[in-house]
Parts: structure tokens; C-alpha cells; sequence
């Protein structure tokens, strides 16, 4: 048999023979998907074939840059590679025509290009790493996300793959990997951010004939899909993350919990893992060294509580999941009561760049407690929606108005929510904080999945908050009595002080409220459930006032604060407001400004759709 | 015995076939059930009645797995199934708008599937794609960057 370096011999010089052909890249991650990718990919293939023209076609996952989806990428001979957004199949066929055959760049759709050895630099296309998108990115744990075929373990071993996995398996020992692991500083990508080196000393040290690795990807913050990029993107990366892991603790049996609603992650996790083990990567005596690990993966059916790692567990087991009182500890007794490692997608892909390029090349990025690089959403009220891999540590105000390229439609910006529902958001005072574990709780935010949910002005965080609690009281799972009915209780609360009956104990009575569950619920969902409502209070409580004294919604949101005027400078009295008005609370003669019953109006906002001289003022 | 009503009903087959695969192993509960919905597009009694036979399993155990997880419907479903995202950056782009134009085309609440079983009509918390937001799913697409005037044409498509 070949020895896996002869292979990724072959395979990059396979790369290379292909680099010396045209090929088409077409990103067909979940966001390119719907964003239209298959009518693109459908319409070159077609054209192709028709013309019979030479060039390859080829899918990758998702490049993180949402905002431009559908994304294409062309490679041609002796030309920089060209990315190409917001494709649509008509001026996929320009680009095709264009540049594909003529080498001619389409340049009103380039985004950018990425200069290589013995291509020219192109005028006119800025280059990748110079966009503000990317400039002050560091693409580690999704860096193949985009560039290589996820389906194709080729390609990953030609990129380096496997090569940690080979590395401990013929030369390291589990303590070795372990410390290996500590001494990089990595911490927990999902939410909490313990020790990942500790957690793996904790299982290692667990006595127990039979230990398990569990992946969790039951990704369920709103907002928040970089795990879905990475399983999407780079399926191999978790799986040599897991293997490694399995070495290390001493496990032979690992489990993908995948959340049911990421149907393309599945399907790609379930084709890596098959092409693994025909390459003896993974199952039996993995690279001829005696060692095994079997992956099996189990799909979420559909509840949040289930990113919480002993609710998980019982999830794998087949039971409703439900969390488990600790101590013990999953590293004691975790599936089917024996010692179990749980770590979200983003740290098992981190960890074959840890080994292969050594512990302090990684913390080598990051600040003293917090090292490395983490992938945020970045989603909401911004112009740029995406992934980008960050430094830990850098500011807030540099990934939102830099990297993200400020708020949309030149609004004010608000707040940003980071942590999911579990977090808080984050004022405009407080941009310049760095992205870090330990300084995003001080604030009573907290780093979470790393979803970063922007709002701008006309969004209300009384809303926000209930928004919130209505999710947290949806998914709370019932079994311990803070969560279950003081998630219910606070959200009563907000509803009314949204609905505008608020009363002035209100905010003293959710205090109160949020103490008590944080202190006293079962698992991490209710212990944090408060947070969106503490974060609101702390930089927003005029808000809070202002629908409760005032009865007044200051972002124009909540409807029953609302009232709807018509400006009478304004209004020409066309009558079109009238005829939209369901309930006709409008009256007026023609070519005479009109006027509202505000005793009738339901606040449906239908006139205020439908009048072109912005002469409604809902306030 | 060659009446044809006394052939076996071909989920029941179906059934089986899953229960022979999962026989003996740890924690199938859940896929098992997932691969019977499939089936059936929903877990009749009789079926969670029989699984709970096979696999030696209470049925108020099973009862209690299927009512605890979104997933598991206890009545027949629409052909299509129209999850509407309401997650956090669908909700602050417009995703309560979006929801009110797919009630309005379909005439059916959220939870709610229609007579005619075309459609059935679910709030989900996210669905991870965000970059686009606001999004729909219907059966196994997404359909990004919404507005409400988007809402009657995707819908046309799924019969």
C-alpha cells in the first residue's frame, strides 16, 4: 500500500495537471444553493456541453462571503483566479463566454482575485486579501472551506490533510497530544469556552473499558452557521479533529450529532466518512498502526436544548433530551455511562492545524487568555453578511464597520447581539471592546457559537428581549421549575410591556425573575435565558421607560404604541391610503389631505406602504 | 389466501425493513423513528404501537420521545412542508412579514397543514442561513433575500 505521503504526492500533482486546465467553481453551500446556485451551475454545464468547450466544472462549499452569493470562481492558465458575485445564469454565461473562453475578465462582476506564481496581476480587480472583507481575516479552521471539493478526500489530503492523524498515530503519545492541545491555549468553540487540552486530560484519565467522542453540531443558536459552513465546506477537518481526539482519550467510537435541519451537512459528514474509511483513514487499524475509530452520525430531531452536552447524550441514546445533573461529568460518565469527550464542530477543525503546524503557531494569535482565531456570523442590519475567521481580540467595532462594511442603508447602528440567545448585546459605547472570552462576559455578553446579530436603530430591545424569551420559553425542555415556568413568567412580562400595559414594577420584578433562574435552573439554557433581558436593562432601560411610563415604542416597532398621522403639508389626497385601509379609519376628500380615526385604526401599516410622499408618521 | 387485500401493506414492509436494520443496537430509537415518519410522513399510533413491540420499548416511553422532539408529528402532513424562519437575522430583516404573507397565501396558522394537504405551515428558530436572511424553507430548499411580493410564486412551485 502507499504510504499516505506518496498519495499526497499524487494527488497534488493531480491538482497541478488541473490547474493547467479552465475550470469553473460553483459555491454550492446551503447560502449558494439558495441563493441560486444550482440554475448557475445547470446553465454553464449546459452551455458547455452544447459549445463542447474544455473546461471542468467543479462545486465547493461556502467562501463565507454570504453578501455576494451566488458566488463563481474562475480558473484559467496563466490568469489569477477570479471570484466572481452575484451571479445570476444569464451573466454566468458572460463570464463564461468572456473570460472562461477569451480570457477576457468581466470586471463589473469580479469581486476580486487571488494572485498566483506566473499570472500576471490584473488591473481594474482588487486583490482577495486586500478587500476590507478579508483584509484583516485569518482563514485557519475554514480555510479550505470554498477552495476545495468537501466530497473529495483527494483534495484534502493534497492540501495536507490526514497528516496530524499520521503524525500522532506513528509518532506522538496520548500525553503528547494532550499537551500538545493545553499548551495551544484552545478553548471551546461552542459556547462556554473551558480548556479543550483539560476536557481531553479529563477523559483520558477516566477509568472505563470503552470511551466516546462526540461531535456536537447540533448548531442552535439563531444567527450563528459556521459550523454548518465547516461541515458543509471541509467535512474531513472535523473528522481527523475527532480521530485525533479518540487517540488521545483512548476512545475507539465517535458520534456526529448533526441538528436534522442541516440536511447538506449530513449528507456530506456521511460521504467523508465513507471515502475515510475505504482510504483507511478511518474504522479499523487506521494507517496500519492498530488503531481504530468507527464515526457514526445521529441526526438532531429538533430541539435546541440539545446543543446542552448531557442533553445531547441522552439524545444519542434515544431518550428525550433532557440535560443530566453534573457532577458526573461527561469525561466520568457520559454515553451509556462511559467516559465521553463532547466538542463542537469549529474545535475538532482546529485541531489538525494545531498539531500539524505545532501549539504556538496557534497561540501565537489571540490575546493572553483567549488565543487562536474564531469564526463569527456575521448577519442582521449589516451590508456585508457572512463568515469571517478573526484573531481573537480584535474589536467589535473593527469586524462590524470594517470587515461587515457598517450598517445598511447608512442607519445608526444600535447594539449587536453576540451569543445567541444565551448572550447579550453590546452598545455603542462598548465597540471597541475586544472579542474575547473573558471581556464579552464582563460585559454580560458572551462569545456563544459566535453569531453576531446586528441592529440598527429601528430595532426595539424591548422587542429584542421578548423576541428572546419567547424562544428560550419555546425550547426550554421542562424538567427543572426555573426554567420551565420563569422563562414563561418573564416572557409575560415583556409581552405586556410591549403590548403597552406595562406596569412600573415591571423591570424590578424581571430582576428579580432573571436572578433567581440564572441561579437556581438545571443546565446551561436556563442558566443563561436571563441574559438578554439583564444586557437590554443594563444599556437600554430608558427603552424599558419610555414603553412603560410613556407608553411609547422610541424605535417604532411595538404596534400597540404606535399611532399612525397624516401630515397634512404633505398629503395631496390622492386616496390611495383610503382604498388600502381595511377598515376604513380613513376619510378625506379628494385632492384634500386626509386624516385618520386613530378610535378605528388597527396599526396595520398598509397605508403607510402605499403612500408615495412619506406623508404618514407612525410614532 | 391470493386476495389481494390480504397482501401485506407495503409500508408495514417498509416498516420492518427498518426495524430488521436497528435490531439489537444501542440508542435506535430516535433514527428509527425518523426513518418511519419518512414512511408514513407522520407517526401513526399503531405504528409507535408496533416499534414499541419490536424493540421492547414502553409505548409511553416512545410517546414521550416523539411528543418531546419538533420533528415528530402525530398527524398526516402536507406534501410540502413551508418552515418560515423567525430566528434572530430573519427577525430583525423582516422574517415576521414574510410569515404573515405565507399565512395569507396558504390560509393556514403556524402548526396548521391544509385541507387539500399541500401545504403545511411551521415557524422554525433558524435554519442557518442567515447571510441571507430573511429565508423560507420549503421541503429541502431554501430561498433567500425575501420579501413579502416574492411569497405567491415560490409557493406555486411545490404541488
Amino acid at each position: 500500500m502507499n504510504s499516505l505521503a506518496e498519495k499526497r504526492k499524487t494527488y497534488q500533482d493531480q491538482l497541478a495537471a488541473k490547474a493547467k486546465k479552465t475550470v469553473i467553481v460553483v459555491g454550492l453551500g446551503t447560502c449558494g444553493i439558495a441563493a441560486g446556485g444550482e440554475k448557475i451551475w445547470s446553465a454553464i454545464k449546459g452551455e458547455i456541453s452544447n459549445k463542447k468547450l474544455d473546461i471542468e466544472m467543479v462545486y465547493s462549499g461556502c467562501v463565507g462571503m454570504c453578501y455576494k452569493e451566488p458566488i463563481i470562481e474562475v480558473h484559467k492558465p496563466g490568469m489569477p483566479r477570479v471570484i466572481y458575485g452575484d451571479v445570476n445564469p444569464e451573466n454566468a454565461l458572460q463570464i463564461l463566454q468572456e473570460h472562461a473562453v477569451n480570457g477576457k475578465v468581466v470586471i463589473d462582476l469580479a469581486v476580486a482575485q487571488d494572485p498566483k506564481e506566473g499570472a500576471a496581476k490584473l488591473p481594474d480587480v482588487p486583490v482577495l486579501n486586500e478587500i476590507p472583507f478579508y483584509k484583516k481575516q485569518v482563514k485557519t479552521a475554514i480555510a479550505k472551506c470554498g477552495i476545495i471539493n468537501p466530497d473529495s478526500i483527494e483534495e484534502y489530503i493534497a492540501f495536507g490533510g490526514y497528516e496530524a492523524l499520521e503524525k500522532v498515530l506513528t509518532g506522538m503519545s496520548q500525553v503528547e497530544v494532550i499537551d500538545e492541545v493545553k499548551k495551544s491555549g484552545l478553548r471551546g468553540r461552542g459556547g462556554g469556552g473551558f480548556s479543550t487540552g483539560l476536557k481531553w486530560e479529563f477523559a483520558n484519565k477516566a477509568q472505563g473499558d470503552k470511551k466516546y467522542v462526540v461531535c456536537n453540531a447540533d448548531e442552535g443558536d439563531p444567527g450563528a452557521f459556521m459550523d454548518r459552513s465547516v461541515l458543509e465546506g471541509d467535512p474531513h477537518a472535523v473528522l481527523e479533529g475527532m480521530a485525533i481526539c479518540g487517540y488521545s482519550i483512548g476512545a475507539d467510537e465517535g458520534y456526529i450529532y448533526c441538528r436534522a435541519e442541516y440536511p447538506l451537512a449530513i449528507k456530506r459528514l456521511e460521504t467523508a466518512i465513507a471515502r475515510g474509511e475505504e482510504a483507511g483513514l478511518l474504522g479499523k487499524n487506521i494507517l496500519g498502526t492498530g488503531f481504530n475509530f468507527k464515526l457514526k452520525i445521529k441526526a438532531g430531531a429538533g430541539a435546541f436544548v440539545c446543543g446542552e452536552e448531557t442533553a445531547l447524550i441522552n439524545s444519542i441514546e434515544g431518550k428525550r433530551g433532557m440535560p443530566r445533573v453534573r457532577p458526573p461529568f461527561p469525561a466520568q460518565s457520559g454515553l451509556w455511562a462511559k467516559p465521553t469527550n463532547n466538542n463542537n464542530v469549529e474545535t475538532y477543525a482546529n485541531i489538525p492545524n494545531i498539531i500539524r503546524q505545532g501549539s504556538s503557531w496557534f497561540a501565537s494569535m489571540g490575546t493572553e487568555k483567549s488565543k487562536g482565531s474564531k469564526v463569527f456570523a456575521l448577519t442582521g442590519k449589516v451590508n456585508r453578511t457572512g463568515l469571517a475567521e478573526v484573531p481573537v481580540g480584535i474589536t467589535i467595532r473593527e469586524i462590524i464597520f470594517e470587515i461587515a462594511g457598517g450598517i445598511q442603508d447608512d442607519k445608526k447602528f444600535k447594539a449587536v447581539q453576540i451569543g445567541g440567545p444565551s448572550g447579550g448585546c453590546i452598545p455603542e459605547q462598548h465597540l471597541d471592546t475586544p472579542v474575547d472570552y473573558d471581556s464579552l462576559i464582563a460585559l454580560g455578553a458572551m462569545m456563544g457559537s459566535g453569531g453576531l446579530v446586528v441592529m440598527d436603530e429601528t430595532t426595539c430591545m424591548v422587542d429584542v428581549a421578548r423576541f428572546f424569551l419567547n424562544f428560550t420559553k419555546n425550547e426550554s425542555c421542562g424538567k427543572c421549575t426555573p426554567c420551565r415556568e420563569g422563562t414563561k413568567r418573564m416572557l409575560e412580562i415583556l409581552e405586556t410591556i410591549c403590548a403597552g400595559k406595562g406596569k412600573p414594577e415591571d423591570i424590578t420584578t424581571l430582576e428579580r425573575l432573571s436572578t433567581v433562574i440564572k441561579s437556581t435552573a438545571l443546565c446551561g439554557l436556563g442558566q443563561t435565558a436571563p441574559n438578554p433581558v439583564l444586557a437590554t436593562l443594563k444599556y437600554f432601560r430608558s427603552e424599558y421607560e419610555d414603553h412603560i411610563f410613556n407608553k411609547k415604542c422610541p424605535a417604532g416597532v411595538c404596534n400597540a404604541l404606535l399611532e399612525y398621522k397624516i401630515d397634512a403639508e404633505k398629503c395631496k389626497g390622492c386616496g390611495s391610503c383610503k382604498k388600502v385601509c381595511p377598515v376604513e379609519a380613513i376619510s378625506g376628500e379628494k385632492k384634500q389631505p386626509h386624516e385618520i380615526d386613530t378610535s378605528k385604526c388597527i396599526k396595520c401599516g398598509s397605508c403607510i406602504e402605499k403612500c408615495k410622499l412619506d406623508a404618514i408618521i407612525r410614532g | 389466501m391470493s386476495c389481494c387485500c390480504e397482501k401485506k401493506d407495503p409500508n408495514q414492509e417498509a416498516v420492518d425493513a427498518v426495524l430488521a436494520k436497528y435490531k439489537g443496537t444501542k440508542g435506535a430509537l430516535i433514527p428509527v423513528l425518523q426513518q418511519c415518519q419518512d414512511i408514513y410522513g407522520y407517526m401513526p399510533k399503531e405504528c409507535m404501537a408496533h416499534i414499541s413491540k419490536e424493540l421492547k420499548i414502553p409505548l409511553s416511553e416512545i410517546f414521550g420521545v416523539v411528543t418531546f422532539y419538533a420533528q415528530f408529528h402525530l398527524n398526516p402532513r402536507g406534501r410540502n412542508i413551508i418552515r418560515c424562519c423567525l430566528g434572530t437575522a430573519c427577525h430583525v430583516r423582516g422574517g415576521a412579514k414574510i410569515f404573515e404573507r405565507v399565512q395569507k397565501v396558504t390560509g393556514v396558522k403556524d402548526g396548521e397543514t391544509t385541507e387539500d394537504l399541500r401545504y403545511t405551515l411551521e415557524s422554525v428558530a433558524c435554519i442557518g442561513a442567515c447571510g441571507l436572511a430573511p429565508v423560507i424553507m420549503v421541503n429541502n430548499d431554501t430561498h433567500g433575500r425575501l420579501t413579502p411580493d416574492k411569497i405567491p410564486d415560490i409557493l406555486a412551485q411545490y404541488e
